[in-house]
């Protein structure tokens, strides 16, 4: 894997004493996206704001493209695009004189073609003369994304894109991140909407606690702590188990309706024929079967339950 | 050296400036105007003439010195702290910045308009009085010292501020008595010599003489010791600022 960012013990105590990061490793490869999950107050946007130099870390290491985030900053800079969490704008300049701002403040030149179609591509085009104030929630996240990329970045953050956005904008943007790594751009998106981690990302770290507990490959994630479920519907309901059935890990609906079987499709034998045959043995008529493979969610809920 | 960053940050303040003209241009020449009316026309035709000048000349570069420290500290600071504020200050934190540039872009800006207002009071002014400057070069000079200082003094202000009303205690508190009691409006020989002492602990006070003494060459101190005391202002201002860029003090996390 080429690494374009690499965070090495990386730890970080608050001067209240709280302690946001506790020595995190982690590469990220160029090209790819990457989900950071994890609770609120988990050190996400900590972690974020370390490596884009807002805040000081109080031990460890980022380097970017092989340049400590510290000695060469400007190197590093040049090479990072933020899009914050909260909607932090001026209130009285333009969309216009924002972004050209913004990317003068990352010492490029003024380019007009680039930054209209960079509005146009946000659907901001038409508010380019709209102060800042007047604009919506989600116009003015439509802004910081357009700062963010302003200065056109390798690599860009997005701190929890999507957190109060309508479906309309949370579409644009996806369709927008799925275009800006086409082009090369690697993305560290945080979020806690785990669906769209499981439908963007091609990594996926879990961070609790100041801990980063897991970094796993999308697909593999899903594979090894996938569980599935057999749910059987029953064409009458019974009361309890049958004493024959025992055996399986089987829990039963309130309503005596549904059996749901929860199974490892990893091991060798997942035994439904047989659970099958016992209920059929046992008397009991089947409705109806279902599948449900367990999502990222699920997936997330264990890990961050175990990691607290 | 960010020369990009500095530019727009320089532009984005002037253009702020702009954007509030009346605030930032059209008030301090209102009131100058009335100061000159009241002090200067009416009552000042009453009172006999300091050092040799008609006291509505006299109170040209005290009102000068008052708008200039006003404004130079009202400017820089609101400048840096109102990113701050919004909380759009990460953008400039995670910028291919350093902190000087950060540093001369604003205190920059905050000094350029302070130096435009200055000279819009003095052509003001000329239209009530007669104005003649016996050493224009030095009458510059003092002008644009007091603007960079004070422009600094007012970013470190507003770095410190964390709220609107520390923004607003030491210009409000510290600078206008010290403007008012600095000789903007009479010759500091005209205090009893007890005041006399006290006043010379106030730094304004070679401000306004040194400046003074660029118009019409009379002066409370000497012009020497005026220009010293300015740059040692100066160098305290540099020196906090130098501090507070090493240390992060209310900068960084």
């Amino acid at each position: 894997m080429q690494a374009i960012v690499s965070i090495n013990d990386l730890s970080k105590t608050y001067q209240s004493g709280f302690q946001a990061l506790k020595k995190i490793n982690l590469d990220i490869a160029k090209g790819e996206i990457l989900a950071l999950l994890g609770p609120n107050g988990a050190g996400k946007t900590t972690l974020i704001s370390i490596i884009c130099g807002i805040v000081s870390p109080s031990s460890g290491t980022v380097t970017a493209n092989g340049h400590d985030n510290v000695i060469d900053y400007r190197k590093t800079r040049e090479l990072i695009g933020l899009v914050p969490q909260e909607l932090t704008l001026g209130a009285f300049d333009t969309v216009w004189n924002t972004i050209q701002f913004s990317r003068g403040l990352f010492g490029k030149k003024k380019d007009k073609t680039y930054l209209e179609q960079l509005l146009k591509d946000l659907s901001l085009f038409d508010k380019k003369n709209h102060e800042l104030r007047t604009l919506s929630g989600g116009m003015k996240r439509r802004v910081l994304i357009a700062k963010a990329l302003s200065h056109e970045p390798e690599i860009l953050f997005l701190d929890e894109p999507t957190a109060g956005v309508d479906v309309e904008l949370r579409k644009d943007m996806w369709n927008i991140v799925r275009r800006l790594r086409e082009s090369g751009v690697t993305i560290i998106l945080t979020t806690h909407y785990i669906e769209e981690a499981e439908e963007i990302a091609d990594r996926i770290g879990v961070i609790s606690n100041g801990e980063l507990i897991l970094v796993e490959d999308k697909q593999t994630l899903m594979h090894n702590l996938g569980k599935k479920q057999l749910i059987v519907e029953l064409k009458e309901a019974v009361s309890s188990l049958p004493q024959s059935l025992a055996t399986y890990d089987l829990t039963l609906s309130d309503d005596g309706n549904k059996l749901t079987y929860t199974y490892d499709t990893m091991s060798d034998s997942t035994g439904i024929t047989a659970l099958l045959q016992n209920i059929h043995n046992a008397g009991l008529a089947l409705k109806d079967l279902q599948i449900k493979q367990s999502s990222l969610e699920d997936i997330f809920v264990d890990l961050v339950k175990e990691g607290g | 050296m960010n020369l990009q960053a500095i530019k727009v940050i320089f532009q984005y303040e002037m253009l702020r400036t702009w954007d509030t003209l009346f605030q930032s241009i059209v008030s301090p020449v209102i009131s100058t105007s009335l100061y000159f009316i009241v002090f200067g026309s009416a009552i000042g035709s009453r009172i006999q003439s300091i050092d040799g000048v008609s006291y509505g000349l006299f109170i040209v570069p005290g009102l000068t010195m008052l708008s200039l420290l006003t404004q130079s500290i009202s400017n820089a600071s609101f400048g840096i702290f109102f990113p701050k504020f919004t909380g759009s200050i990460y953008e400039i934190h995670s910028a291919p910045i350093s902190f000087f540039e950060i540093l001369v872009g604003y205190v920059g800006a905050a000094a350029t308009k302070s130096l435009i207002i200055g000279f819009i009071i003095l052509l003001t002014a000329s239209f009530f009085v007669d104005l003649n400057i016996a050493h224009p070069l030095w009458m510059l000079t003092f002008l644009i010292l007091t603007c960079i200082s004070f422009s600094l003094f007012g970013f470190i202000i507003g770095l410190w501020a964390n709220d609107f009303e520390k923004l607003q205690v030491i210009p409000l508190l510290v600078i206008t008595p010290l403007v008012f009691l600095g000789g903007s409006f009479y010759s500091v020989n005209m205090l009893p010599p007890f005041w006399q002492t006290v006043t010379l602990f106030n730094p304004v006070v070679y401000l306004i003489s040194g400046f003074r003494w660029s118009f019409f060459e009379v002066s409370d101190v000497s012009v020497g010791i005026s220009l010293a005391m300015i740059l040692v202002f100066l160098t305290i201002c540099i020196v906090i600022v130098g501090w507070m860029f090493k240390t992060g003090y209310r900068i960084k996390q």
